[in-house]
């Protein structure tokens, strides 16, 4: 049996028949083609799929689409203004916190949702904040210093860079 | 040079930040169905009947295939023959698209189900039923080889796959024990992971009736390689009639190199259907499909003289196969681990056996660094340990060991026990900079004072050399792979001076768009911007190996030199026609054609217009600007580095907190120290999970335990510190660029850092080893079975 369902996504409104148990990852990845979140595995662990749901950090695949009936959805395809990266995808491109991309939208939404909430997170606040989402390329290094990048840029935060990060790859410091 | 070792922002960047990027899952083509597979719940048992009946009744469902279907078609073939040491062939039992007889792991895939959308699949092959016969399985490669165990191939009865040794005169290195002053051993397991990239497999096959042409999408890192394996060992299809591309992936890690019976079965069965059919893994499909890597349990055995001097290493491994051959599995216990045992050290004798085993498990294949963590982990623990054993520091007993500095054109390059001449090195040099970063000599008052208060603080080294850029295709031949392992690029330059690259190398995650386009725009001096880089795609790319053991760059980046070359040359003789000069005086620096002396030029543009306008141009020269090349490297490459973990352990839980990380490289020359640095993080990461945390755990009936995102712990970021890295550089001698390959090297040195560093830190309880990982439980285990209890 089909159920008739209204969501905005990105501040567009979709009406759609969807069965009662899609999840609202596969309607907006199939009936919507924002493809943008992903799929990562089916036991809510690694937050590929994460999306904003009336602002909130959510992970897609632990609600049905039929459960999002008259909310509002942000995914990563709407961070964006024409054209202009959100700061947070900004702070992502410019201190490399991605390589692969596959785990990246989903660690934006997060970031989105800690920095709407501490404006000047600490690294450990940071760290605490992304551990429901994976990533196997980064190490999360660099995604931690781009959410510092990020709240520096949109809040003026006061986060220095990562105390540790002293790292000098780019100076060939031992080279002779 | 405007663009070479600069940390230039990724131009692939923005396609990935706003969603966009093209993954394989992403893909939606016309007419497309979706696969489910039905897979054996056990690891061992004989199929007795598959009834498909249910399944092809139900609505949606478009057709069911079972082992009896795919029964004429290959399976999939095994890329590297490593055989007995009597000369016997190895042991290949054929890997079958579908299982018709035996189930010979959990995961095996016995049935396919083909709907009009992927719930519908799913639903039905449930109603697949098949009737087992569950059989005693053996998951344990040291189980496997007892007599008695149960065989997973007929082929193979008592499980051994091959074996091998490599080194010094077994004679001569036994000796040197007798006369050993002091002697290290190690027992251990070098556990089983799992890859985990985030994105799942995932493969669509295409079948195009009209011009009897396939296509295959597929989440791989050497779509050639696929093709190749795919056309000609597999379904014996025109291999010219058939694409196949790997869009974006989501991390491969070694995962994504191999050919899997998916990317077969999709392509065949597009052909049975005439319908595009699209597969993606589920999490739980990855754990159990995906090849793992590591599974190896070695005794280790490290001699001395009385002043510290290393006088022998002798080693013993038997390696898990799993219960196929996946596509270089044979290559890793052996030319990938056996090779890399000499170290960083001047050790005079070293030998190495090695017995590759058949269970009722996952295959095993390459996983990040692949084989070189292996002999790292083995090295760098007995180092700590015989330095912990004979009261020396750890830091002395390897400056007196290691090879000394040496750059390959001055110095001769080393030549090892083991088979290898390692290009060029300095190893001395890393280590320095890493005591220096980590204040070593404070650390140590620090760690006195910490013990006097009761506080378990440790620090461990790792310092580690690994071959990478593989490899020269003769020597590879040798050694028994069947592929050669060149890479090939074209260039081609547009008449207004725009430049496509094309490169056979695939990035997933390592940023070649960017570090190959400085590259190109450099040599040409032009702007970034004018260079685009193609990959992924065999209709694009005329052939390619693909990307894995960090090569891309070291071969894949020395065929692109190569064609640019080309396209230099070619330039100067039209700029010298345009230019009324002789070739001899003309030079190519920044962008233009000069003649020497003079400020008479011509720019790049200019020539690369005339060269496809050729109006007045040099008599016989073809028109055009484009220019294949293959590069054959001449050595692997060797980066080393220096690795330092400092960890504190909770006695009350038994938890260690990973305080610092220091990660010194000599990757050779950077072309984006940016993208190394985000290279050395993420294998560093991996490295520290495989010492705390990950491992996968098979029960007794041969069920993998934790076969999902809830049961195998990754590291996540609130487990690891901010990493502290450097690097050296002393250039590859042997490559156009010099640059030896980073994306390995993190993983390949943390490991042995991190379990040294809670060794080093359980030390006043005299405890020196614990089984890896080494999670809470067990430390607070061992901790307590020693009695001291807290």
């Amino acid at each position: 049996m089909k159920i008739p369902i209204t969501i905005t996504v990105n501040g567009k409104k979709h009406q759609a028949e969807v069965e009662a148990r899609t999840l609202l990852v596969y309607f907006l990845r199939e009936n919507l083609r924002l493809t943008g979140t992903h799929v990562g595995c089916d036991t809510s662990g690694c937050g590929a799929c994460t999306v904003l749901l009336n602002g909130k950090a959510l992970k897609s695949c632990t609600m049905l689409a039929v459960q999002a009936n008259g909310h509002e959805v942000t995914t990563i395809e709407g961070m964006s203004t024409n054209g202009t990266l959100h700061p947070i995808q900004d702070g992502f491109h410019q201190k490399h916190g991605l390589q692969c991309g596959f785990c990246t939208p989903g660690m934006v939404m997060t970031a989105a949702d800690l920095l709407s909430k501490n404006a000047n997170p600490t690294e450990d606040e940071i760290r605490h904040a992304l551990e429901g989402n994976l990533c196997r390329c980064t190490g999360y290094h660099n995604i931690v210093a781009s959410i510092q990048h990020a709240a520096r840029a949109m809040n003026g935060a006061s986060t220095t860079e990562l105390p540790k990060s002293k790292v000098t790859t780019g100076e060939l410091s031992m080279s002779e | 040079m405007t663009y070479i070792g600069k940390s230039v922002k990724r131009v692939e960047d923005k396609r990935f930040l706003t969603g966009k990027g093209k993954y394989t899952d992403d893909i939606v083509l016309p007419g497309m169905t979706h696969a489910y597979m039905v897979r054996s719940p056990h690891a061992h048992a004989r199929i007795l009947n598959v009834n498909t009946n249910k399944a092809e009744e139900h609505p949606g469902v478009i057709a069911v295939f079972t082992g009896k279907d795919v029964a004429e078609v290959n399976g999939v073939p095994c890329g590297w023959q490593v055989d007995f040491k009597n000369g016997d062939t190895m042991k290949e039992p054929p890997h079958k698209l579908l299982v018709a007889d035996k189930a010979r792991h959990m995961g095996d895939a016995v049935a396919m189900v083909i709907a009009e959308d992927y719930a519908t699949a799913k639903d039905a092959a449930e109603l697949v039923v098949v009737d087992y016969e569950p059989l005693p399985s053996v998951t344990n490669a040291v189980d496997a080889l007892k007599s008695g165990a149960p065989s997973v191939h007929d082929e193979a009865p008592d499980n051994r796959c091959f074996d091998w040794e490599l080194g010094t005169d077994k004679a001569v290195v036994d000796a040197a024990f007798e006369k050993a002053h002091h002697i290290t051993t190690l027992e251990y397991k070098n556990q089983r992971l799992v890859p985990n990239a985030i994105e799942p497999r995932s493969a669509i096959g295409h079948y195009d009736d009209t011009n009897e042409r396939y296509t295959l999408y597929t989440s791989s890192q050497n779509p050639h390689l696929i093709r190749l394996l795919l056309c000609a060992f597999v379904l014996g299809i025109p291999e010219h009639k058939v694409r196949v591309v790997s869009p974006d992936v989501g991390g491969g890690f070694g995962s994504k190199i191999f050919h899997y019976t998916e990317e077969a079965l999709v392509i065949w069965a597009s052909n049975q259907i005439k319908r595009p059919i699209k597969w993606t893994a589920e999490r739980s499909e990855s754990f159990l499909t995906d090849a793992h890597g590591r599974d190896h349990t070695t005794k280790a055995e490290m001699a001395f003289d009385a002043d510290g001097n290393i006088l022998a290493l002798r080693a013993k491994t038997i390696a898990n196969m799993g219960a196929y051959l996946s596509t270089f599995a044979p290559a890793v216990p052996t030319w990938l681990y056996g090779t890399l045992l000499q170290g960083l050290y001047t050790t005079p004798a070293v030998h190495v056996d090695v017995t590759a085993v058949f269970t009722h498990t996952t295959a095993v294949d390459a996983y990040r660094g692949a084989g070189r963590p292996e002999a790292t982990y083995l090295l760098e623990r007995l180092i700590d340990t015989a330095a912990l054993e004979m009261k020396m520091d750890p830091v002395e007993l390897r400056r007196k060991n290691f090879i000394p500095a040496f750059d390959g054109i001055e110095q001769e390059g080393y030549t090892t026990q083991v088979a290898l001449q390692y290009d060029s090195g300095n190893y001395q040099r890393v280590l320095d900079r890493a005591l220096e970063m980590v204040g070593y000599k404070n650390f140590r008052r620090e760690q006195e004072k910490a013990r006097q208060e009761g506080r378990l603080l440790g620090i461990g080294f790792s310092t580690y050399i690994e071959a990478c850029g593989i490899a020269p295709s003769a020597v590879v031949g040798a050694l028994g792979a069947r592929a050669g392992l060149f890479e090939s690029a074209h260039v081609r330059v547009h008449p207004t001076g725009k430049v496509s690259v094309y490169t056979g190398a695939h990035s997933h995650g390592q940023g070649h768009e960017t570090t190959f386009a400085q590259v190109v725009a450099d040599k040409f001096g032009i702007p970034l911007e004018d260079v685009i880089l193609e990959h992924g795609d065999s209709d694009s790319v005329a052939f390619g190996m693909g990307t894995y053991g960090s090569r891309s760059l070291a071969v894949g980046g020395s065929a692109i030199v190569k064609s640019v070359e080309k396209v230099i040359n070619k330039g100067t003789k039209i700029a010298a026609h345009m230019l009324e000069a002789s070739e001899a005086d003309i030079e190519f620096a920044e962008g233009k054609w000069s003649v020497k002396g003079t400020d008479k030029s011509v720019g790049f543009g200019d020539v690369s217009l005339t060269a496809y306008v050729p109006h007045n141009y040099p008599e016989g020269l073809e028109p055009g600007m484009d220019f294949s090349s293959f590069y054959d490297p001449a050595n692997f490459t060797y980066p080393f580095g220096a690795h330092i973990a400092v960890v504190e352990i909770d006695k009350e839980t038994g938890k260690t907190k990973l305080e610092r990380f220091i990660a010194v490289d000599d990757v050779g020359n950077i072309i984006n120290p940016m993208i190394v640095e985000g290279q050395i993080h993420g294998g560093v990461a991996q490295g520290v999970g495989q010492a705390l945390f990950e491992g996968a755990i098979y029960d007794e009936s041969g069920t993998l335990m934790n076969g999902s995102y809830m049961d195998y712990t990754m590291p996540r970021a609130d487990d690891l510190p901010s990493f502290e890295v450097d690097n050296a550089v002393t250039p590859c001698p042997h490559n156009p660029l010099g640059v030896k390959g980073a994306g390995e090297a993190g993983c390949i040195g943390s490991t042995p850092a991190v379990v040294n560093a809670v060794m080093d830190a359980l030390a006043p309880y005299g405890i020196h080893d614990v089984k890896m990982p080494t999670t809470s439980e067990r430390v607070w285990n061992i901790i307590h079975a020693n009695g001291n209890g807290v």
